[in-house]
This record gives structure tokens, C-alpha cells and sequence, in this order.
């Protein structure tokens, strides 16, 4: 565990990187996370640092396995280091990223005020990704993973996972 | 500053992280809703990943081989520096809230300052935690106010819990000597100095929930030092218990 600043990833380590994805969810490569904060090869192996979404996520050790079979397949060691600083945000999810969410039903995160405003329940703007209708309330603060709030649509009634903002 | 004090201070914080996710792991299927009983182990697990944070770094500290399990799951209970509100056991919902809002309010006050050390490992593992704690104590006040401003039965049960809890909550705010000492070299928090934005919002948040404040000036003490209410030792015994039944087990 060290501390780490500013992201530097080896552009021809970027295909097999892309290629593994969040356990959790399974749409969402790594590198659209944005977990992955710097990736070199160093004397021969592939170093590479990785930041967690929420302390306690439970997919950043089945992802440090991940990356290290991955580049298995390709003949190439590698060594995975968890870093902490500095802390993931929301903001480094990739658009891409972002449009794979909301296809695979969850609403991605609102800015840092607007999110504030919906999780206490004071407007209504986050929308429905079924129905794309914004008249949805929140069920709890905390949905199946630490990453999401629960809430449910009032048009269409089904109920989806909002992608909390973390800043 | 030794590393063994640095350690001890670490414990001081990253002990109350451990034994109140513990506590409310135990709820882990038995919230009174699926929404609730889902929060509280996501809050679990925001403490206890905060918890393996802490426990890593002083392992890397204390240069004898110990690790992050060791260090979790095979002291003996007067080695362990939580204070004593968060071991206090789960009684009924309004009870684990409240427990949760003492703690909460002082964990966000904590860290905040936390994040200023200079020691680096430590401010980045508060920057993280500020995020995660900024939610529980969202989560914990919305409660408060709810069941405090609820129906007669809510409004009572609360009440109970924060007149039992009240006693705890001054301990949060006692200096032991490695806190002194990670003060003075710049590395810890002068938790004197967060007393009064403390009761301060806990007051705001107890008004709006038609709560009463207790008046007791009489508080419980000794968790920092290692000296437990006697839930500590049921509390360890289970937590304990795969690690002292199976040495070395890994999952």
C-alpha cells in the first residue's frame, strides 16, 4: 500500500487492460473504472497499481487476480500494488463507461451537488434508465454494493441501482 | 516518534473501525427491512476495508512479520483501543442507530483533521474514508430525525438509546499518551478540540428529532486504555473465534 500521484499507464499494456472488467459489474472494463492508476513494465514485469472505488470493495482483490491471469495468457508477469491516494472519484469514470452503465440499467452518477440534492430526496433528477423518465425516488441511500443507492422509477415502477457520486 | 507509538496510535483509530463493522456485520440478515438491514452491511464493510487500511500499515510498521490477520484476530482483548460506545451490543434498530450517529458525527470530525497528517499513508487513508463516512453519517442522522420525530413507540425507543449511550460519548474526546505524542510530531488529531463542534451537531440533529438532550455529567471511560465493557470479550470470542479454532486459516 503506498501513495501514489498522478496516473501513467503504458500505452501497449492498454488491450489486455481493457479487456478485464469489474466483477461487480460485468459491463464495465478496469480501464473505464478507472481504477487502474498506472500500469509499466518494469525489469521485465508488469507493475500495476490499482486504486479501490470504496475502501472495503470486495472486487479489487478478485480484480488484482484478474489482471495477473490476464497477462498470464501472454506470457507476461505480473505484480498488482493497491494504492490509496490519490482517492477514486465518480469523475473518473470514462464516458464510455458512463453509456455502458446506464445500457446495462444503471443511472450513472450526477454531479457532486446535484447527487446531494437527490439523495436527500429534495429534486427529483435522476432518470430512470429503463424509462428515461426522472419523476424516480430513492429507496435507500445504500444499495447491493457499496458504489450504489437504490431507487425506483414512478413511471415505469421498476425498481434501479443509482451509481453514488464520490468526490 | 517510534513506530510502536505510531502503531498504538493507529489501533486508537483503527479499533473502533473493527469492532463497530463487527458489530454491525452481526446484523448481516436480520436488519428490519431489506434496505436497512442492506446499509448497515454496506457500512460493515466501509469500516472494515478502512480497518484492513490501517491494520496494513501498521504491520508494515512494526517490521516483526505481523500481518493485517494477526493484528485483526489474535489480540487478547486489553490490547484492543476502541472506545467503549461502539462495542456496546445491538439491542433494536433505534439503538444501533443512535450508536452509529455518536460515532459517525466524531469519525467525519476525526478524519477531517486526520487528513492534515503528516504522516502520508494515514492522510490518504482518511481522504478515502471522508467519502465513505460522509454517507453513514447521512445515512445515521435521516434516522435519528425519523424515528425521533416518529410515532410514540420510535420517539421512546431512540430516547432510551440516547440517554443509554450518552454516558460514551465524552470518552471520544480523551487524549491517551500515544495521541499526545502523534499530536505533537504532527502525525495525529487533538480529539480535545473537537468537542464542541460535536456536541454541537449532535445537539442540532437531536432538536430537530424532538429528542431531549440528557443532562448527565457523569461518563463511562477506559476502552482507550484497554479496559472493555463486558460485551467486549462475547464480542471478540466471536470474532475471534476461526482464527483461535484454526490457526492460519485462509478463506
Amino acid at each position: 500500500m503506498t501513495v501514489e500521484l498522478e496516473q501513467h499507464i503504458d500505452p501497449n499494456l492498454i488491450s489486455v487492460l481493457e479487456k478485464i472488467s469489474d466483477p461487480e459489474i460485468p459491463v464495465l472494463s478496469i480501464m473505464d473504472m478507472g481504477v487502474v492508476r498506472s500500469a509499466q513494465v518494469i525489469d521485465d514485469v508488469v507493475q500495476i497499481k490499482i486504486t479501490p472505488t470504496y475502501s472495503g470493495c470486495p472486487a479489487m482483490d478478485v480484480i488484482g487476480e484478474d489482471i495477473i491471469a490476464a497477462f498470464q495468457e501472454k506470457n507476461m508477469k505480473a505484480k498488482v500494488d493497491l494504492v490509496l491516494s490519490p482517492a477514486w472519484t465518480t469523475d473518473w469514470i470514462t464516458s464510455r463507461g458512463r453509456k455502458a452503465l446506464e445500457e446495462y440499467g444503471i443511472a450513472a452518477p450526477l454531479e457532486e451537488e446535484a447527487d446531494k440534492e437527490a439523495l436527500l430526496g429534495n429534486k427529483k433528477i435522476v432518470k430512470c434508465p429503463q424509462c428515461a423518465s426522472t419523476n424516480t425516488k430513492m429507496i435507500s441511500q445504500f444499495g447491493s454494493t457499496a458504489c450504489k443507492a437504490m431507487f425506483q422509477c414512478e413511471d415505469c415502477l421498476e425498481p434501479f441501482d443509482y451509481f453514488k457520486c464520490l468526490k | 516518534m517510534k513506530n510502536e507509538n505510531i502503531i498504538q496510535y493507529i489501533y486508537g483509530i483503527a479499533d473502533n473501525a473493527l469492532i463497530l463493522g463487527q458489530r454491525l456485520s452481526e446484523l448481516c440478515g436480520h436488519g428490519p427491512s431489506l434496505e436497512t438491514d442492506i446499509a448497515l452491511t454496506n457500512m460493515a464493510l466501509d469500516l472494515l476495508g478502512q480497518t484492513r487500511s490501517y491494520y496494513q500499515y501498521a504491520a508494515q510498521l512494526s517490521e516483526d512479520g505481523k500481518t493485517e490477520d494477526d493484528i485483526a484476530f489474535l489480540r487478547i482483548e486489553r490490547q484492543y483501543k476502541n472506545v467503549l460506545l461502539v462495542e456496546q451490543p445491538n439491542r433494536h434498530f433505534g439503538y444501533v442507530i443512535t450508536r452509529q450517529f455518536f460515532y459517525d458525527v466524531f469519525h467525519l470530525l476525526l478524519l477531517q483533521e486526520l487528513q492534515n497528517s503528516k504522516d502520508e499513508t494515514l492522510s490518504a487513508i482518511a481522504k478515502k474514508a471522508i467519502k465513505e463516512v460522509s454517507y453513514h453519517q447521512r445515512f445515521s442522522s435521516d434516522w435519528v430525525k425519523r424515528l425521533g420525530d416518529g410515532t410514540e413507540e420510535s420517539h421512546q425507543k431512540v430516547q432510551d438509546a440516547v440517554d443509554g449511550l450518552w454516558g460514551f460519548t465524552d470518552e471520544l474526546f480523551h487524549m491517551t499518551e500515544d495521541d499526545t505524542l502523534a499530536f505533537e510530531s504532527g502525525i495525529g488529531v487533538d480529539v480535545t478540540k473537537l468537542k464542541e463542534t460535536y456536541y454541537k451537531r449532535v445537539s442540532e440533529v437531536l432538536e430537530e428529532a424532538t429528542l431531549t438532550i440528557p443532562e448527565t455529567k457523569w461518563f463511562q471511560k477506559g476502552g482507550k486504555q484497554g479496559i472493555h465493557s463486558e460485551h467486549m470479550g462475547y464480542l471478540l470470542s466471536d470474532l475471534q473465534y476461526m482464527q483461535r479454532t484454526y490457526p492460519n486459516m485462509k478463506w
